[in-house]
């Protein structure tokens, strides 16, 4: 490839704040460039690696502007080219590496200054995309290829799952699907187990592209590695899921915490939520079973007044947890816990993914999200804490999966669910989320700083985009960067576990070859074919 | 060095340019034409930007002769002397020199020599020579009767000549003038009008 080495100009003014201009040769076309796009910049002493920011168009006299010269004639056209009309480029530099040898080992570092003035510049190639991201390797993954290049993209997944990490985009975006594909890196790559509550039953089995093609899901590429739970045993049983195991849910599971987070999704009042920490604590652990069978009579009434509670509260809450009764999987008493039956599954590295079928109300979500969470989050507590005190080692990490984010950590409930919690402090006690959200917004900022990693697909909602970019250095930069990602299949990964932003395009996931790829040993090769027959 | 014409004989000298008179009436080389004049030493190239035809005596100005003549040769033909009344004369200005091996685009120590032969440059030196554009500088900056535009253009013509791609030693110079004419955009325009390819 000739243009692995290709000069595209030179840098002539900048700051480190603000990014580096660059004055493009006159072999170079503005038309060529794209914002996104890698560029190294040579300077006298380090090697600097940017991303395209904006492309501007530069005249050397404003005459030019106003008399525009005869552009029919090519001869006066291609004089000017590049000399008195020229296209300069925004350049917001990322990265840089000595050219000593210490510097070297050390790779790549974050800029703490600018290359110097009329220092060449060229569009980054493929080696340097592997020099900064690493190659494909026991840890790496390969998530796709950086825009308009060739390269594989790679991703260290151990690194990712050492903090949350979101995805963000419009819907229709590719969320899922590159959701799918990160699952299935963290499957191989890292130690970390993965739970997932699968909204729309899409990662388990099998899930369906736009054109409404069937696409593998985790299951049935690894079968031996993941486990498929149901809340809908009939749903799962048409669509012929092999599932592993029925989730039911007592009532005796449902604690006052619960209710909090579903306030808004049950139309609660402020003291009917308060009210369900009074009857919990009147009732017992069968509050829920007690109160919504509480008839309107005297000694209703002579409870409420005790308990100092408004009867229209009363009403409001008992409308609410006959709406939660009415969810077919919650029974009044349940002899199988689930969140045993997920920990061992977890304990033995196998995946969980928690099928919800027809069950994709939002009250269904988050009130069986939220429940098997917290007590998990208390399992893994208490064990990392052991492991500790013992000196033994601590559980394997958890990656929980949750879909419509901002139902969980939205500012109003972002602290007191157990999501905020494990956003916010779990990383120490090795669960992490991987957040999938289309309205970015919606999330809590004290969550939203918290996420490690942040992958974003097309967003065109100037709040989404700001909260998706808070805090990061060179917001404006990429700003402009994700504003002209395609509205499909090309998403910008930044945070933690990738030493620069990059838009990408992820790799293909859905066809015959694609899932060969993840598999590469022969006899699973064999396994697909015929899977796929 | 190949073939090279020789053209004339400096007659004026200055540092920046020199006046050499030709063999034969009217026998100038072409406005923008390359020439050399030599030194013992140092070799110098100039550009020609102005020629004349004037009386040898300075009082003694021509008078219109051919009231009776058919054809314009016939006023010669009636009156041979007239050729050796006349002189034709070229200014050059100096653009550079050769000291040695080695060519300077810029003014040399010393001007010409009075009575040094100038002679046409030819093809290979005009190429050795427009290797660089930094002589346009000299065009652009120094004050002659003549408009620089014209002049550069005129000798940016002339070279181009002696290229087999004309268009792309044009498009290069025009590149190089620029550059040089970025604060003047009216006098960039002017140029490469006339020197389009």
């Amino acid at each position: 490839m000739t243009e692995e080495t290709k000069r595209l100009g030179i840098v002539t003014s900048g700051s480190l704040n603000k990014g580096v201009e660059v004055r493009l040769d006159s072999s170079a076309s503005v038309e060529d460039m794209a914002v996104g796009r890698y560029v190294t910049i040579e300077g006298e002493k380090r090697r600097f690696f940017g991303m395209i920011s904006d492309v501007n168009l530069g005249v050397i006299d404003q005459k030019l502007t106003v008399t525009p010269p005869d552009v029919s004639d090519p001869f006066t056209t291609e004089v000017l080219a590049g000399t008195s009309t020229y296209g300069t480029l925004h350049v917001s530099p990322y990265l840089t590496i000595g050219g000593d040898a210490t510097s070297l080992i050390e790779g790549p570092q974050p800029v703490k200054t600018v290359p110097t003035h009329f220092s060449p510049v060229n569009l980054a190639s493929d080696q340097d995309i592997e020099l900064v991201f690493g190659s494909e390797d026991e840890k790496r993954f390969y998530i796709g290829t950086p825009l308009d290049m060739e390269t594989k993209l790679c991703l260290n997944l151990p690194e990712l799952v050492k903090r949350s990490n979101g995805i963000f985009g419009k819907s229709g975006t590719g969320k899922t699907f590159f959701t799918r594909l990160l699952l299935i890196g963290m499957l191989q790559k890292s130690k970390a187990v993965n739970l997932i509550f699968d909204m729309h039953s899409e990662y388990g089995w099998e899930g369906r592209n736009e054109e409404g093609q069937k696409v593998k899901a985790l299951k049935q590429l690894f079968s031996s590695k993941v486990a498929v739970f149901t809340l809908d045993e009939e749903n799962s049983r048409r669509r012929r899921v092999s599932t592993d195991f029925v989730v039911r849910i007592g009532y005796d599971e449902i604690e006052a915490e619960d209710m909090v987070l579903l306030r808004q999704t049950l139309n609660l009042t402020e003291p009917a939520v308060e009210a369900v920490y009074q009857m919990r604590r009147r009732f017992g652990r069968n509050w829920l079973q007690e109160v919504s069978e509480l008839k309107d009579s005297d000694e209703t009434r002579e409870l409420l007044k005790e308990l100092n509670i408004h009867e229209s509260t009363f009403q409001n809450l008992q409308r609410g947890l006959a709406t939660i009764r009415r969810l077919p999987f919650l029974e009044p008493h349940v002899p199988d816990n689930p969140v045993r039956h997920i920990l061992e599954y977890l304990d033995q590295g196998i995946n969980v993914v928690l099928e919800f079928g027809r069950y994709t109300d939002i009250t269904a979500y988050i009130l069986v999200a939220n429940l098997l969470t917290r007590r998990i989050h208390n399992q893994y507590r208490e064990r990392t804490e052991k492991a500790q005190g013992e000196d033994t080692a601590p559980p394997r990490p958890l990656v929980i999966t949750i879909e419509e984010a901002h139902k969980f950590l939205n500012p109003e409930v972002a602290t007191q669910t157990i999501f905020g919690v494990i956003a916010r402090e779990m990383r120490k006690y090795n669960v992490t989320l991987l957040v999938i959200d289309q309205r970015p917004s919606g999330i809590d900022d004290e969550v939203m700083s918290q996420i490690g990693t942040k992958t974003t697909f097309f967003l065109d909602n100037n709040r989404d985009i700001d909260s998706v970019l808070a805090g990061i250095s060179g917001k404006n930069e990429l700003k402009s960067v994700l504003a002209k990602l395609a509205s499909k299949q090309q998403a910008l990964i930044f945070g933690h576990a990738v030493p620069m932003p990059v838009a990408f395009q992820p790799r293909e996931y859905g066809s015959a070859a694609s899932y060969k790829d993840f598999i590469p040993s022969e006899q699973a090769e064999k396994d697909i074919e015929e899977l796929w027959e | 060095m190949g073939e090279t014409q020789r053209v004339g004989e400096v007659i004026e000298a200055s540092t920046t340019d020199f006046v050499a008179q030709c063999y034969e009436l009217y026998q100038s080389p072409p406005l923008g034409s390359l020439v050399k004049t030599k030194d013992p030493d140092v070799e110098l190239y100039g550009i020609v930007y102005n020629a004349t035809t004037t009386s040898l005596e300075p009082g003694r100005r021509p008078i219109a002769r051919g009231k009776d003549e058919t054809t314009e040769e016939g006023i010669y033909q009636a009156s041979p002397q007239l050729l050796k009344l006349l002189k034709s004369e070229f200014r050059a200005v100096v653009v550079g020199h050769r000291q040695g091996d080695t060519l300077h685009h810029y003014l040399p120590p010393k001007p010409a020599r009075i009575h040094g032969f100038v002679y046409l440059c030819s093809p290979q030196e005009v190429k050795e020579f427009s290797q660089s554009f930094s002589f346009l500088n000299i065009l652009i900056n120094t004050r002659l009767p003549v408009s620089p535009e014209e002049l550069i253009a005129a000798s940016l013509r002339q070279m181009s000549e002696v290229y087999e791609d004309r268009r792309a030693f044009l498009v290069t110079a025009g590149k190089e003038l620029a550059i040089s004419l970025s604060g003047n955009f009216n006098q960039l325009k002017a140029i490469l009008e006339r020197i389009k390819a």
